[in-house]
């Protein structure tokens, strides 16, 4: 398959990987977090972490679209079904996410919510199209790669009138969460953590180019280096990283020029523009509430927004007792630190939303890392 | 079939007609439904003589008997449909015993409205598949449910087949050392399912792989009447599939990825939509687990075999009380390939 099997060559893994012995310096260790799920998917489903030497150590960051949507949101969503009886259009990760009193969008589905998994916001508005006597809502999540098809699809439906659809909007920016981390008090004050430097998000960088990393770079004296999602390129970024912390530079480099630029997508972001305006403040599951960090439906399209239509409620949630899942996705714990990991929560009965996405850490070191951990649970108890 | 004639004077409307709740009351509708679609094209001795039952001579030794219900959504695919898969599904699962299927059953649930040129074409594929596989359907059953209760037709088919003497291949036979086989490219089936489904259509050339598998099995067991473990990896995939055989022998398993064959277009289809191939479905493959030695000749008449050609060692056997099916990756990393969680769900960011 062109373009993707170039970038997972053993040939050139193995290379990668004698140049990254070469580059690291043994006296020190590095902390590198990826930010986004898609990487950590690919350290875990490639097998990365084999390749690199011991003191080179990836830190699992929150970009998990499905994992930083607080349960509040959820609870939310299922309202929707339950109290509006609208049909609700989401993509399919979102459906096994636990939300309050033990409910997922799974199971409201099965006792009789009518919620449609969509593969595009254009599935959502053919549903509108063709069910012109029921409330419509999308359930729009995600980062800034996935803001720019619901601002077309808002658009759409503005220009064609179509009065039974809305958006539930839950739009989320990176920067913001990168900054925010940064910020926290265990990398801040406490060291608990320290993050040397990050990969940061390729999809996402696609749209919104590498330009927005450079403040944070030299205000956090920390590397960032735009990485694609093959396993090749997280190792080339790896070694671009380890570079520039060998040298004492802080800068952001792009590894992925053959996606990302330094502006981004134009297009893409005056559609954005267009449609949504920044929210003074949302929630994050692990980060708790962060400023400017969220989107929302600008007032010109102010009737295609769910939370107005419907006028919904603030709800604010507790995380099951013992998921860990807001310290893992800060990357101050990893996912074997939590008691619940491969006890009672497995991709099979999640707890938390960390172990539900394929690109959340716990699933990915559930799904394909336990081996690694020699005092886990066998195969045998997950199948149960 | 000359009762037909005397019996129902108006024929029925096939090109126009649908089914009605009358079809399954057991009266006049229902029987002339049975003559004119269901025996015309079943049609064998057996099921000829139209009693509820098919009684039949059968041979001294050990039988083995099966069931699997088929629900499939979109009825119509690339490379088949809910009748072919009906008969090849319940075929293959006979055959994993090493057994020769002998006869099958078809219960068919229909749903009120669904159109008769649906059904025909449906009950048409199923004969087809059966007369070439060799396995004639001898009993049936119809019932009809009220619209909005089914998804068109549901069919549930039931086979029975005798294994030949000397062959004891069962799941839980897998022993540190053997070798893991498979007869050809995985997730062709899923992913011709996927192209076709209404909210998912994308171009591909890739048709499913539905296919009776007795004749492969018939030839792999009269060369190597010791093999271990046969199992055809259908919903879950090869890595299910796997971890079944793994639980149930209490062993872990080492899989070579570079070895598994997956065709460059399901590869690139399960690109586009975020899945892995080891856990998209087959429906005309098997695994095969056999001592190391057997091995090579296991795999040459695999591979001599039409529906075996791309058939290729992909693994071993280990020890392991945990259980695990590991992998080498391509990349040259290793990882678990773990029970499938939930269903598949593409990827969002």
């Amino acid at each position: 398959m062109k373009y993707v099997e170039e970038f997972r060559q053993r040939d050139l893994a193995q290379q990668l990987a004698a140049a990254i012995r070469n580059e690291v310096n043994p006296g020190r260790q590095y902390n590198l977090m990826e930010f986004c799920g898609g990487h950590t998917h690919a350290i875990f489903r490639y097998g990365v972490q084999d390749l690199m030497p011991a003191n080179v150590k990836f830190v699992h960051g929150p970009g998990c679209p499905v994992c930083v949507l607080p349960i509040g949101r959820i609870d939310n969503a299922i309202q929707l079904v339950e109290q509006h009886d609208v049909i609700l259009c989401s993509y399919g990760d979102m459906l096994r996410v636990p939300a309050s009193e033990r409910k997922s969008l799974l199971r409201v589905k099965a006792s009789g919510g009518d919620i449609r998994m969509v593969y595009s916001t254009q599935d959502a508005l053919r549903i509108a199209r063709d069910n012109p006597g029921r409330q419509v809502v999308f359930f729009a999540i995600g980062f800034e790669t996935t803001t720019p098809p619901t601002a077309v699809a808002i658009r759409q439906a503005h220009a064609g009138g179509l009065d039974n659809f809305s958006v539930f909007c839950n739009h989320v920016l990176t920067p913001a969460a990168i900054q925010n981390i940064l910020e926290s008090p265990e990398v801040r004050t406490m060291g608990s953590i320290s993050i040397d430097g990050f990969f940061g998000p390729s999809h996402v960088s696609s749209i919104i180019g590498s330009r927005p990393y450079e403040f944070f770079a030299e205000e956090f004296q920390r590397p960032v280096v735009i990485a694609g999602f093959e396993p090749l390129d997280v190792m080339q970024s790896a070694l671009m990283l380890i570079r520039q912390l060998n040298e004492g530079r802080h800068e952001v480099e792009n590894e992925y020029t053959r996606v990302v630029s330094r502006e981004g997508n134009l297009k893409a972001q005056s559609l954005v523009a267009e449609v949504f305006e920044l929210r003074r403040s949302f929630e994050w599951r692990g980060l708790g509430l962060v400023p400017y960090s969220a989107l929302q439906i600008k007032a010109d399209f102010a009737g295609l927004d769910a939370e107005r239509r419907f006028d919904m409620p603030a709800i604010s949630a507790s995380d099951v007792k013992g998921c860990e899942c807001p310290s893992i996705l800060r990357g101050v714990k990893r996912p074997t630190d939590c008691k619940l990991f491969g006890t009672v929560c497995t991709p099979d009965n999640p707890m938390g939303s960390c172990m539900v996405s394929s690109e959340g850490a716990c699933a990915a070191y559930w799904s394909y890392g336990r081996f690694r951990q020699p005092e886990m649970p066998d195969s045998e108890e997950s199948a149960a | 079939m000359n009762a037909v004639v005397k019996r129902f004077p108006v024929r029925l409307d096939i090109r126009r007609g649908a089914v009605d709740m009358t079809h399954g009351s057991g009266g006049r509708a229902m029987a002339q439904l049975i003559d004119e679609l269901f025996v015309k094209h079943l049609d064998n001795v057996l099921l000829r003589q139209a009693n509820d039952q098919a009684a039949f001579v059968v041979p001294a030794g050990r039988m083995v008997m099966s069931t699997d219900g088929h629900v499939i959504s979109p009825l119509f695919f690339p490379g088949g449909d809910i009748g072919s898969l009906a008969v090849h599904g319940t075929i293959n699962d006979v055959a994993m015993s090493g057994a020769r299927p002998l006869y099958l059953s078809a219960g068919f649930i229909l749903e009120e409205g669904f159109p008769l040129a649906d059904l025909e074409r449906v009950v048409a594929s199923m004969a087809h598949a059966a007369t070439t596989a060799g396995v004639p359907v001898v009993t049936g059953d119809t019932k009809v449910v009220e619209r909005g209760k089914g998804d068109g037709v549901f069919i549930t088919t039931t086979g029975v087949g005798m294994v030949p003497a000397g062959v004891e291949i069962s799941g839980d036979r897998a022993r540190p050392g053997d070798a893991v086989l498979v007869s050809g490219s995985l997730g062709d089936h899923g992913v011709a399912i996927m192209s076709s489904r209404e909210n998912l259509e994308f171009e591909t050339r890739i048709e499913s792989d539905s296919a009776a598998l007795h004749g492969l099995v018939g030839d792999m067991v009269a060369a190597v009447p010791g093999i271990h473990c046969l199992r055809d990896p259908t919903r879950g995939g090869l890595a299910t599939t796997l971890n079944e055989l793994a639980r149930q022998s209490g062993v872990g398993m080492l899989l070579q990825e570079d070895a598994i064959p997956v065709k460059p277009e399901v590869t690139a289809a399960c690109e586009l939509l975020g899945l892995d191939p080891l856990y998209v479905a087959n429906e005309g493959k098997l695994v095969c687990i056999c001592s190391e030695p057997d091995a090579a000749r296991v795999l040459e008449v695999m591979q001599a075999h039409p529906l075996g050609r791309q058939a290729a060692i992909i693994g071993s056997v280990i020890e392991d009380r945990h259980g695990f099916v590991q992998m080498q990756t391509s990349f040259g990393g290793s990882r678990i390939v773990d029970w499938l969680a939930g269903e598949q769900l593409p990827r969002i960011c």
